[in-house]
């Protein structure tokens, strides 16, 4: 049952969960990357804490993001949304121009320092990648499913309850999926505004000289966006193959 | 004329009737970092400006709501932005006390909000009239120009924003040159290794899965751990390999960004390349063996130009998003916009933040207008895919 990638994938998942829980088992791995009396394990709080605010950091905006992703992809799908269409879809095309260290910034004056600005940001930039996909997964239905689905009386609400959405949730999904990912790694761009982030321990180490902290800190994150990757897509091919996309 | 109703209309015309007449239009502080205090539009500029925005903004929104011609729409937005642009300077001249160098003026909520909604009008009447791609890269420049124009005269430089650049001028063009060669750099060098990659692995398919799953990995990475990691071995190399630090190779600064800025962008190139490559029709292959062609010849003459609009689509991405990246270089000494974003933040002086982060919106968006009106030359035009 269990084959080499999954294996792969449990032993990253155990091994981090363990530099997590017990980060001085790890130490003499990260010794070599520090001079002499600096610390080689980050020293001013609990990793398993700033992992935990991390991913809630990210869920949160992921959420937001999806819901007001969804629910404007549907508005603009629907007959009477029709002519907000072009224009939405021009506005994600502008809206990814926009650098995520600018939001960021910019989002301070407006809501302070700490976690605010870092979830509008990561809300904003959320945003685009859910509602392109939802876009294309609606905009794109068969017409003769579509056809199929009219002709047997369904209304509109049901129709999009009942084939339109479960036809495009794994085009959705995999927009989430995308959002989920960049969320993750810009997250940790928020401790420059002093959000609770892993990104803390990165800058701790560039501030300080700390090569092992900018690795440890990096590579949680980087593991974390890999192991979510590969859940969700295990997800979505489990929801495809069972709409038969 | 029959009176139609808009509804995107409406919501621009709201917004914008909220940044006019609710809203304060500019901030006034005493210095540089105190809390501002809000003035409206009659507040803020002299009668007769004060007279004109109103009217540009009450025509905006009647032409707004009402279904009128796209051409129309686009012209009333643009000539709304125009005079917004010129008064927000009226207003910094009205506001600062003379003989004052203390006091900042800078745009409020209201301005802002009459941009965004100003700038939503005009890319709905853009997205309604499809121009063709010389036309926006036309409009784009028109509006690139006037903001140099004004900039030029002198209409802003009682704005904060201008103040914070004055005292700063040397040390900002010397930022935006390093990062814009950065950001093009960069894709340059990831071209010249992504295409030739893309190549390999289009042609030997068990290679493909290997390297495009490494690159994916990288893409994983934080940025800024990204930039921290490299500075480790770059550091190394330049304690240990002879000449290296003469070329400018040093553990902090420039050559960790550059590198790292190279290999995020090289996943979008190869990829884009393999997947141009497998999209070449196998018909088209097929002649080209069946005349004669060499390997070679059919690589340059028949697959590279059909494969050629999906790779610069992977240049676009990575041009967009190095513009971007390029700013968190400011973290580890590498230089660029970043510097101002995070001595802004740093100082909790938004105009400072607005310094860096208002030039790198700007290259972005302008990167991302031209080139995508490139793609769309490069493109067949039955290959073009309906969308705005």
């Amino acid at each position: 049952m269990l084959r080499l990638p999954n294996l792969i994938r449990l032993l990253a998942f155990a091994v981090l969960i363990a530099f997590l829980t017990q980060p001085q088992w790890f130490e003499p791995l990260l010794r070599p990357l520090v001079q002499q009396n600096a610390p080689a394990i980050y020293n001013q709080g609990s990793l398993l804490q700033l992992t935990l605010l991390h991913l809630r950091t990210v869920a949160i905006a992921t959420a937001g993001a999806t819901v007001v992703a969804l629910a404007l992809a549907i508005l603009v799908t629907r007959p009477s949304g029709a002519e907000f269409l072009p224009l939405s879809r021009s506005l994600v095309n502008i809206g990814q121009t926009f650098p995520p260290v600018a939001v960021l910034a910019l989002a301070v004056p407006i809501f302070g320092f700490g976690e605010k600005p870092t979830l509008i940001a990561l809300f904003l930039y959320g945003l685009l990648p859910i509602f392109e996909n939802a876009l294309t997964g609606l905009t794109t239905l068969p017409p003769a499913i579509m056809e199929a689905a009219r002709g047997t009386g369904m209304t509109g609400r049901q129709r999009l309850m009942k084939v339109e959405l479960p036809l495009a949730m794994p085009v959705i999904l995999a927009g989430i999926r995308l959002s989920v990912v960049i969320s993750l790694a810009t997250a940790t761009i928020g401790s420059t505004v002093a959000a609770r982030t892993l990104g803390e321990v990165i800058i701790a180490g560039l501030q300080s000289n700390n090569l092992a902290f900018v690795v440890q800190g990096g590579l949680i994150v980087a593991v974390l966006a890999v192991l979510i990757h590969d859940g969700l897509q295990a997800a979505e091919r489990r929801l495809g193959s069972r709409v038969g996309r | 004329m029959q009176l139609r109703v808009d509804k995107l209309g409406v919501i621009t015309a709201a917004l914008t009737a909220y940044g006019a007449f609710l809203a304060p239009f500019a901030t006034f502080r005493a210095n540089r970092i105190v809390a501002g205090e809000g003035r409206s539009i009659s507040e803020a500029l002299p009668p007769t400006w004060a007279a004109l925005v109103l009217l540009v903004v009450i025509v905006a929104i009647i032409l707004a709501i009402l279904k009128t011609p796209g051409v129309l729409r686009l012209a009333i937005a643009l000539c709304a932005l125009a005079v917004l642009a010129l008064a927000i300077g009226a207003a910094a001249g009205q506001l600062t006390p003379p003989e004052n160098t203390y006091a900042r003026v800078s745009p409020a909520s209201g301005f802002w909000l009459l941009l965004f909604a100003l700038a939503l009008l005009a890319a709905d009447a853009l997205t309604r009239l499809r121009p063709s791609p010389l036309v926006r890269v036309a409009i784009l420049s028109a509006v690139l120009g006037f903001i140099a124009v004004v900039l030029i005269s002198g209409a802003w430089d009682g704005l904060s924003l201008l103040k914070e650049y004055a005292s700063r001028a040397d040390t900002f063009w010397a930022e935006a040159g390093k990062h814009v060669m950065l950001a093009l750099g960069s894709l340059a060098a990831a071209t010249a290794v992504g295409i030739p990659l893309g190549v390999l692995c289009h042609r030997v398919p068990r290679l493909r899965d290997g390297l495009l799953g490494a690159l994916n990995a990288i893409q994983t990475i934080p940025s800024i751990a990204l930039f921290g990691i490299l500075i480790a071995p770059l550091g190394w190399i330049a304690l240990h390999v002879p000449g290296a630090a003469a070329i400018g190779i040093r553990g902090i600064g420039t050559a960790p960004a550059f590198v790292a800025l190279f290999l995020y962008s090289l996943l979008p190139i190869v990829a884009n390349t393999v997947v141009g490559l497998a999209g070449v029709p196998r018909e088209a292959n097929e002649a080209a063996r069946g005349i004669g062609m060499t390997d070679f010849q059919r690589l340059a003459g028949i697959e590279f130009p059909l494969a050629f609009p999906v790779i610069l689509t992977g240049i676009r991405i990575v041009l967009v998003q190095n513009i971007g990246l390029a700013t968190i270089a400011a973290l580890i000494g590498g230089g660029g916009f970043g510097v101002f974003v995070f001595q802004g933040v740093g100082q909790t002086a938004m105009d400072l933040v607005l310094l860096g982060a208002v030039p790198t919106v700007l290259l972005a968006f302008t990167a991302a207008i031209v080139l995508d009106a490139v793609i769309e030359t490069a493109t067949p035009y039955h290959n073009r895919v309906q969308s705005a």
